[in-house]
């Protein structure tokens, strides 16, 4: 995700040195002697699909990469949640309760994250798939520490808790006599 | 639930941090309790104003406790109070500067020093214990350093240094079978004169030496009537005794050795009076004065012997000792009861015809007639006599009247509270004018800057006063409506006298108080109340009714004799309806859970005959009972019989029934305790009010256990006979004590528990499912405390989430006892400390809080214990999850922590009673805990988890987050500024 971003969002500018369009507009600076244009526009087709071939194995090289990002966040997570501990208090809660949340926000956010690798070449079903695996991951790993913490009804105790007394159908009272 | 308790605990981990400690604070005492002290229905009363210092009356009381009074505004200036056993039977003063009691049936002498009520010394007086008790302590005002006092008790006569209560002598009667009446001292001579009865014909004189106890002379006479009654004493020779038909009077003269013996009918005397005559006991001289069925006469004595009547007075007249004024002056004073006002009139004793001085006092007419009056006498300028009085009423009250007021008034009937119960305020009307509003937003802001200042430590002295009579005068606390918290109740106490008071719990004043006269006055018979029961509590449809009180009372001394009720109004006490006497007797009440159309809630006596009366009488009420008579079912105590009776309620009437309101009552069970083996000492049961949250009570795990939780569950507690006597009677092998669980629908033993070497007291608390009793463990020495908890294992299957989750279980279909659910019980034993007097338990109002015991320590103060010390399930060594629960590690004595004692610095004196009534908010249950004094204050076991405390100050956070808002603007103002400033550059 992190990387994603970077890819993404910090782009400000870019000097395309593939850059070649024959439009007279962009040539008003002549040729540096002794270059030719037509070797190079000869082999143009060629090397445009080189440079596509490495950009979408570039794009699906980085979607593999983003997708196994919450990997990492799993074991970091992993390991917070341990040193938590199993006692409820803020520190733990706290844990858990953004173990919950960001797999869940990670899910919401699936078509953002790989759409900078969108390409009708690159397959991002599978390191999509693996991004929702992991963060399904993490949620659960969050799940399992809220139950261990205790705060799942998983128990009888937790539903027969507030149930009220049973109605009586006898009444008796009486005692001691008064004196 | 364990998320419950997971979140409750954190919660508590928030607020512990909030509030540092449990205990309180000095300056929260009487922040939201309040103390009273009472000395009980005087006796006795006993002057001292001689000396020009405090003037003071020293009286003793029927609750057993000597006091010394301020007579100026009535004040207590010491007190003691002696246990229940050590009856004080006389009380005076001696040397001027110690008071002697004689306690304990004549056995027990003290002298406590006059100015601040410590004891001097205490005498153990041997000899059999007898009814009556003479004390006699010499007058005469010169000091005298070895006066003894002289005590008959126990057929003997004991001499005792008045300075260091030392034995001086002792002289038996019991060989010579005399009964001593009166010991008489002549002013300025050293013989004692003893007269008494023997073989109750035989009229003896006694004089005997006053240093050595040697006999002088010993003079008899026989009267073949017969005597009866005491023999009061008219001059130093002349005696008057009635004879043993009580029809005539005998005039025992001594006349130089010999006894002459004179017989005087009192038919002669006073016409048309039957033989209900009594001599009274005020000592006058020359005079006696008689009680007959109709009136008081007074009676000279005439030097040659001869009984002249001097005056016929009303029989309510109440007439005092005589005081003697100066040499050979006689006072004594006479009151008289008005309509609404009470005449005093002194006289002397030499001038009978005229009233000395005479006095009018308007008296509250709910004082009832006047019981009795003490005379005290102080020199005006004008060197006349003037007469101070003080007056004990019916209720129980002292009163001094002094110039023709009263000076001072004493409730000490609030002494001898008997039942307890509560009663909500009337609702707040709306509608608040602005002038009041705005005064009080003024009030508010200025206290609350008070208190900011005492919070930052910048108050001056005089202004921490101020916040300290703010917090203590609080006027929210005191108004007579009702609060969002339910804080502000009215306590309605029965006292013995047949008084009802109404208490306002946030400062403890009387609010009203009514003598209820149809269960005092109308009968001639002793009346005596009962109980206190809720009889009208406006809920739905009825709030324009007030909430009103039932009161059980009983015209005569035995079982059997007729009851008298009455319903009073608990806003303002009047009298609603009374039936008394009523056509039936009442030796149980019963609350039944059903209420008509207009909140009264159903009740039902029983009567001797173990027949059932329904009230109200109304055919509402019929048909409400009938259509659930069925289920109704009720249980006797017979504990001299040692047995438990159930009976079922026929609903059909039979023809020899004597109205449609009583219904017959038929035996279902017995449980007979083999009477050899077992004596019952104790029953109690759950509280018909409370309120239990939840039947499920989880245990480490998340495991559950479902409590068995049923209003029809007695404790009964029973010891070997043998040991039924006070500890020490019985060596630990011959007593056993035996505690029972019974359900007293179908009689069924739910648990039985043997103690070996166990014996009463037994006092014993039973909450929901549990039962914690305190008892006396004689191989240990030392006091127990066991706790009985009692789970349905009937229902324990129902561990199946999915099917809970779908709701497929039957933990909340109706239950019956005769489906005799299978029951498995845990139980624990911890040693205690103390004795204990009570025991109650903190009730609140959704049971979702936990419990704190309330013990009635011996030393008269209350201590809250955390139910949790008392957890059957407590462990040596407790697991991880166990911990976490709050169970704690066992251990084998029960703390007593200094800071749980509810009453702080106070003491209850005589503790009899702790009540508990919950409050509005559910953390919080008011206590209140009676016996010659009364306490009141209410606790929070869990603490206000659901509120913030009295004193939060609302003005600090006012100010911080008004400083706060104008933090951000500065800063928002500045950082635009800096903006605009990074802009131009």
């Amino acid at each position: 995700m992190e990387k994603g971003k970077g890819v993404m969002g910090s782009r400000k500018w870019a000097v395309d040195f593939t850059d070649n369009s024959s439009t007279a507009s962009t040539r008003d600076i002549p040729d540096p002697p002794g270059f030719t244009r037509a070797s190079l526009d000869q082999d143009d087709s060629s090397l445009s699909r080189q440079k596509k071939d490495a950009e979408s194995n570039w794009k699906s090289q980085k979607a593999w990469e983003v997708a196994q990002a919450p990997f990492k966040n799993l074991l970091m997570m992993g390991f917070m949640m341990w040193m938590a501990g199993n006692t409820v208090h803020l520190f733990s809660i706290g844990i858990t309760f953004s173990a919950l949340w960001q797999p869940l926000s990670a899910l919401q956010g699936v078509g953002k994250v790989f759409e900078p690798y969108k390409d009708n070449k690159v397959d991002l079903l599978a390191p999509k798939l693996l991004y929702i695996a992991l963060n399904l991951g993490g949620m659960l790993l969050g799940v399992w520490k809220l139950n261990t913490l205790g705060l799942l009804p998983t128990h009888a105790s937790d539903w027969v808790s507030s149930l009220p007394p049973a109605h009586e159908v006898e009444f008796s009272g009486g005692g001691v006599a008064l004196n | 639930m364990a998320m419950a308790i997971r979140l409750s605990i954190l919660l508590l981990f928030f607020l512990s941090s909030l509030i540092p400690t449990f205990s309180l604070f000095e300056d929260q005492v009487g922040f939201m309790d309040w103390h009273q002290r009472y000395i009980g229905k005087v006796k006795h009363a006993v002057f001292h104003t001689q000396k020009a210092g405090r003037k003071r009356v020293v009286v003793s009381t029927e609750e057993n406790v000597i006091a010394s009074l301020d007579l100026r505004r009535g004040e207590i200036f010491w007190r003691h109070v002696l246990g229940a056993n050590d009856v004080i039977d006389k009380v005076d003063i001696a040397l001027g500067k110690y008071v002697i009691t004689l306690s304990s049936e004549g056995s027990i002498l003290r002298a406590w020093n006059l100015p601040d009520g410590q004891m001097v010394w205490e005498s153990f007086l041997s000899g059999s214990k007898s009814f009556k008790a003479l004390l006699t302590v010499p007058s005469n005002l010169k000091v005298d350093l070895d006066s003894p006092i002289f005590v008959y008790s126990g057929a003997s006569l004991h001499a005792i240094s008045s300075i260091d209560g030392e034995y001086l002598w002792k002289k038996d009667f019991a060989t010579e079978g005399t009964d001593v009446h009166q010991l008489i001292l002549p002013g300025g001579s050293d013989i004692l004169h003893v007269v008494g009865v023997s073989d109750s014909s035989q009229f003896d004189a006694y004089e005997i030496d006053f240093k050595s106890g040697g006999l002088l002379k010993h003079l008899s006479a026989s009267f073949p009537g017969g005597m009866n009654g005491e023999i009061l004493p008219i001059s130093g020779d002349r005696f008057v005794v009635l004879d043993a038909l009580r029809s005539a009077l005998v005039l025992i003269t001594i006349k130089n050795g010999h006894i002459h013996l004179e017989q005087t009918y009192v038919s002669d005397l006073i016409h048309g009076s039957s033989g209900n005559t009594v001599i009274l006991p005020s000592k006058l001289s020359g005079i006696f004065s008689l009680r007959t069925d109709n009136c008081i006469v007074f009676v000279k004595v005439t030097n040659e012997g001869k009984l002249n009547v001097l005056e016929k007075v009303d029989k309510s007249v109440v007439v005092s000792d005589a005081l003697p004024l100066s040499e050979g002056e006689q006072a004594f004073a006479l009151v008289q009861h008005g309509d609404s006002k009470i005449e005093l009139s002194v006289r002397l004793v030499h001038d009978m015809s005229s009233n000395h001085l005479k006095e009018t006092v308007k008296m509250d007419h709910e004082r009832g007639f006047v019981d009795k009056i003490f005379i005290n006498n102080y020199v005006r300028t004008d060197r006349s006599h003037g007469f101070r009085a003080l007056i004990v009423m019916e209720d129980h009250s002292l009163l001094l009247l002094q110039q023709g007021e009263i000076v001072w008034t004493r409730d000490d009937g609030l002494a001898s509270v008997i039942d307890v119960t509560t009663s909500e305020l009337p609702v707040e009307k709306v509608g608040v004018s602005v002038a009041k509003v705005e005064h009080s937003l003024f009030e508010w802001l200025k206290g609350h800057m008070l208190k900011l200042k005492g919070t930052l430590m910048l108050a001056t002295p005089e202004e921490t006063v101020a916040i300290q009579k703010i917090k203590l005068q609080n006027s929210e606390k005191s108004k007579m409506t009702r609060d969002h918290n339910g804080f502000r109740r009215l306590l309605i106490l029965l006292t013995r006298a047949g008084k009802l008071y109404a208490l306002h719990t946030g400062d403890g004043r009387v609010v009203w108080s009514t003598l209820l006269q149809s269960l005092c006055t109308t009968s001639q018979q002793q009346c005596a109340c009962l109980k206190l029961h809720q009889w009208q509590i406006p809920h739905h449809h009825a709030l324009d009714n007030n909430p009103s009180v039932l009161v059980i009372g009983r015209c005569g001394l035995s079982l059997t004799s007729l009851s008298a009720l009455s319903t009073v109004d608990a806003y303002t006490g009047k009298e609603l309806q009374s039936t008394s006497p009523a056509k039936h007797s009442t030796v149980q009440v019963i609350s039944l859970p059903f209420r008509d159309s207009i909140e009264q809630q159903l009740h039902l006596l029983i009567d001797a005959d173990k027949r059932a009366h329904l009230y109200p009488p109304t055919p509402e009420a019929v048909h409400i009972f009938q259509r659930e008579s069925e289920n109704v079912y009720w249980y006797s105590v017979e504990s001299e019989a040692g047995i438990l009776r159930g009976y079922g309620v026929k609903k059909t009437h039979s023809s020899n029934m004597p109205n449609d309101y009583c219904f017959e009552t038929r035996n279902l069970w017995s449980v007979v305790f083999p009477s050899e083996s077992e004596k019952i000492i104790a029953t109690v049961t759950r509280k018909p009010n409370e309120v239990v949250h939840t039947q499920a009570k989880v245990i480490a795990d998340e495991d559950v256990m479902y409590k068995y939780i049923s209003k029809n569950m007695v404790f009964v507690a029973t010891v070997s006979p043998k040991a039924s006597g006070p500890i020490g009677s019985a060596t630990p092998d011959e007593s056993v004590l035996v505690v029972y669980l019974i359900d007293t629908v179908t009689g069924r033993i739910l648990h039985r528990m043997t103690h070996l070497g166990s014996q009463g007291p037994v006092h014993a608390v039973l909450s929901e499912n549990w039962v914690v009793y305190h008892y006396f463990n004689l191989r240990a020495h030392r006091y127990e405390m066991s706790v009985i908890e009692i789970y349905d294992q009937s229902r324990a299957e129902n561990k199946d989430v999915l099917k809970l989750i779908v709701g497929k279980h039957n933990l909340t279909a109706p239950v019956s006892s005769y489906s005799r659910p299978e029951v498995t019980t845990k139980s624990q034993s911890y040693f205690f400390t103390h004795s204990v007097k009570a025991i109650s338990v903190t009730s609140t109002a959704k049971g979702i809080t936990s419990k704190h015991l309330l013990i009635g320590t011996i030393g008269d103060q209350v201590l809250a214990l955390d139910k949790r010390f008392v957890d059957p399930r407590r462990s040596l060594n407790p697991t991880q999850a166990e911990k976490e629960e709050g169970l704690l590690p066992l251990t084998d004595a029960l703390p007593v922590i200094p800071q749980s004692y509810v009453t702080h610095a106070f003491k209850v004196e005589g503790l009899r009673g702790i009540e508990t009534v919950p409050a509005k908010l559910e953390s919080t249950s008011l206590v209140f805990a009676y016996g010659v004094d009364l306490f009141y204050t209410r606790i929070a076991p869990s603490r206000t988890y659901d509120s913030l405390t009295e004193d939060f100050n609302y003005a600090l956070l006012l100010l911080t987050i008004v400083a706060l808002v104008v933090a951000i603007f500065v800063t928002w103002v500045l950082s635009e500024r800096k903006d605009l400033q990074e802009k131009w550059r």
